[in-house]
């Protein structure tokens, strides 16, 4: 019963959702069908919740490796719960002022406006900045002309790493913008590039990801693929 | 040691310390001279200025705005000149967010832009935020259908019904245009392929460089108008600054006696170059003007663009300078690498 239901759900689902699509009478349903995902990707962010807690949980309580990262996770993960959910030095919202809680949480001042400014803001921003050095460092160590593919994906990285910089237009600027060879200006390459080689190898990519994704879709539908039921079926 | 031995064995802090000035100096340099790179727009800029340009004042504009502070290097002055473009010309703005800090990227931009450069536009009016909604593309298939099913509200509790600007909404298809600033899922990709493709409504994205590439194939029957990366957002950015100059100098001339279509024409010469605009208010076809409209006229073609709508433009020295040295660190690694396998090493 625990596995066939969900198998149900599922395939009854999944079928209202792709008839939803062709047959114009049957739309509502998949309106409905639809509006269940939303409620339950609302629920996800409890269970989600619940899942971290458990994890981290277990790591101290066993003291693995890193236990104490864990007790920074759970710590700042209930404390910023805690000033969202209770709005915790949120001020009543003027229209309302006998009401303690109908202020905005989000708004300026708030302290789970800090905690977002202060601490989760510069922290993204951290983690995403430090791409820059260590894709400077693969590009010393690891980007090598070793065959001719190599050498042609290092000489279409050159021009548009060029072609997407004022380098490009001042390298190539000397080539007439109106004349029989304005292609060849770097700025010009980089996005004959993009819009060429790259749609025509993307669109190609993207037909095969759909196909494999139709063919997927049928097997879960079909309970032929049970793998995202867990347990390993 | 030689050489090429001591360069195959580069302490990886030095690359470090290498990119750390390149994009650092660029910064400091940038910000002390207030200079910018010039910008060429492409096509793809241009069509996306166009998209909303075209469409009459007063326009229905759905903003998403999906995308996180670890992305808002590249998308934020995008999102920055989304505005004021919609702004400028008087479209209402709807903001709605697919990612949960979304609605902090709203609230950061709206304040940034509306809040600072265009106090005049009323909350409920103008422009309204509708905050942050989970369900990822299930959002969008409903609201397709059914506005008011993922969003009775505001992002501040207030019913939709008591929101002037709402009115008339009742789904996807009452709005004239989308606009999405993405960084990842759920974004781009989902708003072509379930609401701008089943609707055949315009749609202008704007991306990180990662995902411009999987994009341009949408382009440009399902996607009118792509900005890729903070290049994208700089030749966005400077289209809208110098559309933006040509309006305010329209409005100055046409309120100092010039009619169009001389007006429209002046106001573009002196967006593309200021110092035009002092020399012609000597001329005797200035001489319908007061001196007090030639003086304000030379003061809107003169005054400094604030730094908020050049933020991308900033952005492309120290771009110019790191893609440099990635150039040259590749270029370096091979030479390394052909010189230690000529010698017979391993590497």
């Amino acid at each position: 019963m625990k596995r066939i239901v969900p198998l149900w759900i599922t395939a009854i689902v999944g079928l209202v959702l792709i008839v939803s699509n062709f047959l114009p009478g049957t739309r509502s349903w998949g309106e409905e069908a639809t509006t269940w995902f939303g409620i339950i990707a609302a629920v996800a962010f409890v269970l989600g919740g619940g899942s971290l807690l458990k994890v981290h949980l277990k790591k101290i309580s066993d003291r693995n490796t890193g236990w104490g990262y864990s007790m920074i996770v759970l710590g700042t993960f209930t404390a910023t719960l805690a000033v969202g959910l209770f709005k915790i030095g949120v001020s009543p919202n003027p229209s309302f002022p006998d009401v303690p809680w109908s202020g905005d949480v989000q708004g300026q001042g708030t302290p789970f406006w800090w905690v977002y400014e202060y601490v989760f803001k510069p922290l993204t921003a951290t983690m995403f900045a430090m791409l820059a050095f260590y894709i400077a460092s693969a590009a010393f160590r690891a980007f090598r002309a070793k065959n001719f593919e190599a050498m042609l994906l290092l000489g279409t990285a050159f021009i548009i790493l060029l072609g997407r910089t004022f380098a490009g237009y001042f390298m190539t600027s000397w080539i007439p913008i109106d004349g029989p060879f304005s292609g060849l200006r770097l700025e010009e390459l980089s996005v004959y590039i993009m819009q060429v080689f790259n749609t025509a190898g993307n669109r190609a990519i993207i037909i095969g990801i759909a196909l494999g994704i139709a063919g997927t879709s049928l097997k879960i539908l079909m309970g032929l693929d049970r793998s995202y039921l867990g347990g390993g079926d | 040691m030689n050489l090429i031995d001591r360069m195959a064995n580069l302490d990886r802090r030095w690359i470090f310390l290498m990119m750390g000035l390149a994009v650092g100096i660029p910064i400091i340099v940038i910000g002390i001279t207030g200079k910018t790179l010039p910008e060429e727009p492409t096509p793809l800029a241009q069509a996306a200025f166009d998209v909303l340009n075209d469409l009459d004042p007063g326009s229905r504009i759905l903003m998403a705005w999906d995308f996180d502070p670890a992305s808002e290097g590249e998308l934020g002055p995008m999102a920055t000149s989304f505005i004021r473009q919609c702004a400028q010309k008087g479209h209402r703005m709807y903001f709605i967010a697919l990612w949960p800090v979304g609605a902090q990227m709203i609230r950061s931009s709206t304040s940034r832009v509306i809040g600072g450069y265009y106090p005049d536009l009323v909350y409920g009016k103008d422009w309204v935020d509708l905050g942050f909604k989970a369900g990822n593309e299930a959002v969008i298939k409903t609201i397709v259908t059914d506005f008011d099913q993922y969003f009775p509200t505001d992002a501040r509790g207030t019913s939709v019904d008591a929101i002037p600007m709402m009115e008339g909404i009742s789904s996807l298809a009452d709005f004239d245009a989308l606009v999405n600033a993405s960084a990842g899922y759920p974004g781009s990709k989902e708003w072509v392929l379930y609401a701008a493709t089943p609707l055949k409504k315009p749609l202008v994205i704007g991306c990180t460089g990662v995902q411009a590439p999987q994009m341009y194939p949408y382009v440009p029957n399902q996607v009118q108008g792509l900005l890729g990366a903070i290049k994208g957002a700089a030749e966005y950015e400077s289209i809208v600054n110098k559309w933006v100059r040509s309006e305010q100098l329209l409005d100055a001339l046409e309120s100092g006696g010039i009619t169009e279509p001389a007006s429209s024409e002046l106001a573009a010469r002196f967006a593309a170059n200021p110092t035009e605009a002092s020399t012609w208010t000597t001329e005797a076809a200035a001489a319908a003007m007061s001196p007090e409209a030639k003086t304000k006229l030379i003061e809107i073609a003169s005054a400094p663009i604030p730094g908020i709508f050049l933020e991308a433009q900033r952005r492309m020295g120290p771009q110019l300078v790191a893609h440099l040295l990635m150039i040259g660190l590749i270029i370096a690694g091979n030479i390394v690498f052909f010189a230690t396998r000529r010698r017979g090493g391993s590497q």
